[in-house]
């Protein structure tokens, strides 16, 4: 790769946006060449600069408030309107329909809670458990060319397992888990002492695909999904670090087109 | 009863990013109270429209509300800060090679940086804002901004150039001083 190429594509790796190739080129050529990783340097510390500076506005109280009880308001109204609208029905009517409701709320709610709060705890157990045993890898190799093809024929899917070695999270393993009621893949990584469990298995269809960040313990727990597939990345890592993690695993399946 | 689990998922999902809504507004606006109406705008919009939301990145979906609400705001009373000739003067620069070693972290003062942001034409300086202070994804920010991937990758790179350049230049000043 030669200056006017890697100038080129220089934001998009300091924003972690290349896919692996992109990203190795680039660095290689940051190795032997002054110039651009000057220019490398320079942008490095602008970022530094404005990520550390007091450049963060944050919403003054009032506005929180104000808005708090604007949507319930806009909400109030909606509810006003419905209850106009029974005027007409018998009390029998509306009994039977908020029996009827209670009895929606209840199979609505109550799974979805029960499996909100246990399966972080689960996941958390799980990590726990893979750094207490001596069993935190099955096959410990630092190829992801090695750990994803060990899963085919224990899983009836195929966990991505990328190499991010070069950002700072080396590759440890892969092990068999069993989390939600099915066997998952967990896909082990380091970044300087700690441990990161990621944990991949299919999604069902009726989750939300939005990322959610969790902390039990002491530990932080990302979730997300994608292409199909549930994520849970935990590790006692800051939450900074373990939000990069997750988004080179994200940014590194998907990868920037050009 | 679909209202009532819609709200409950708006509180859940939209609400707690006021602040990144707020922090977006401010920074496309530069005033306090205009920036809060803004946002009280969006949140509005949002509760809605909320129906339409479909999954994904709450916050991602707000912002790009509240882009838009700012944006329709700029287009109606600062039509100046919406066509400035930004690319010749950014053209100027690429040829014009920075020396490398201008950047001392340490000497960059909060406040020249603040002026900085504040000066860049709000199409780079949003990008700015969403990837430095929200840390969103390209592709986050394209469908925040409704520019391409490509776009916000030059808009990036050009707006951090300019940022150099504006420091350095004040650095280079205060010397002669």
């Amino acid at each position: 790769m030669n200056c006017t190429e890697t100038q080129r594509l220089l934001h998009a790796y300091i924003d972690v946006e290349l896919d692996m190739m992109d990203t190795l080129e680039v660095e290689q050529h940051l190795q032997k060449c002054p110039t651009c990783l000057a220019i490398y340097n320079n942008d490095q510390a602008l970022r530094t600069a404005v990520k550390t500076g007091s450049l963060y506005f944050q919403a003054p109280e009032k506005l929180r408030k104000r808005i708090r009880s604007s949507i319930p308001k806009a909400n109030k109204a909606a509810l006003l309107a419905q209850a106009v609208s029974w005027r007409g029905l018998s009390v029998a009517a509306v009994l039977l329909f908020v029996m009827l409701f209670a009895a929606w709320g209840i199979t609505r709610f109550w799974p979805a809670y029960i499996a909100g709060i246990s399966l972080p705890q689960e996941v958390l157990a799980a990590h726990v458990r893979s750094l207490m045993a001596s069993h935190l890898v099955d096959v410990p190799s630092s190829d992801q060319h090695t750990v994803k093809p060990w899963f085919d024929g224990k899983l009836d899917f195929s966990p991505s397992v990328v190499d991010l070695a070069s950002q700072g999270f080396p590759l440890l393993g892969g092990r068999l888990d069993y989390l939600d009621n099915r066997p998952v893949a967990a896909v082990v990584y380091r970044h300087q002492k700690h441990i990161i469990n990621l944990f991949i298995w299919p999604a069902t269809q009726d989750e939300g695909s939005e990322t959610n960040t969790t902390t039990l313990q002491g530990y932080h727990l990302i979730h997300w999904k994608e292409s199909g597939m549930t994520y849970w990345a935990i590790s006692d890592l800051n939450l900074n670090e373990l939000q990069t993690f997750v988004q080179l695993v994200q940014s590194s399946s998907g990868g920037l087109p050009h | 009863m679909e209202k009532h689990d819609q709200r409950l998922r708006f509180e859940q999902l939209i609400l707690p990013h006021l602040d990144a809504a707020y922090n977006l507004a401010y920074w496309l606006i530069h005033n306090d109270q205009d920036a809060q109406d803004m946002v009280q705008e969006a949140y509005l919009r949002a509760f809605r429209f909320f129906q339409g939301f479909r999954g994904g990145d709450g916050r991602v979906w707000l912002l790009t509300i509240v882009r838009n609400t700012c944006y329709t705001w700029l287009q109606q009373r600062r039509t100046d800060e919406l066509t400035i000739p930004f690319e010749e003067e950014l053209h100027d620069l690429e040829c014009d090679a920075l020396n490398p070693e201008v950047l001392h972290l340490h000497r960059i003062d909060q406040q020249r940086l603040k002026d900085a942001l504040g000066a860049l034409p709000v199409e780079f300086r949003e990008v700015m804002i969403l990837r430095e202070l929200e840390e969103l994804s390209y592709k986050e920010i394209s469908a925040v901004a409704h520019v391409p991937l490509g776009t916000v990758m030059s808009r990036l790179a050009r707006a951090r150039k300019w940022l150099q350049r504006y420091l350095a230049d004040e650095m280079n000043e205060e010397k002669k001083i």
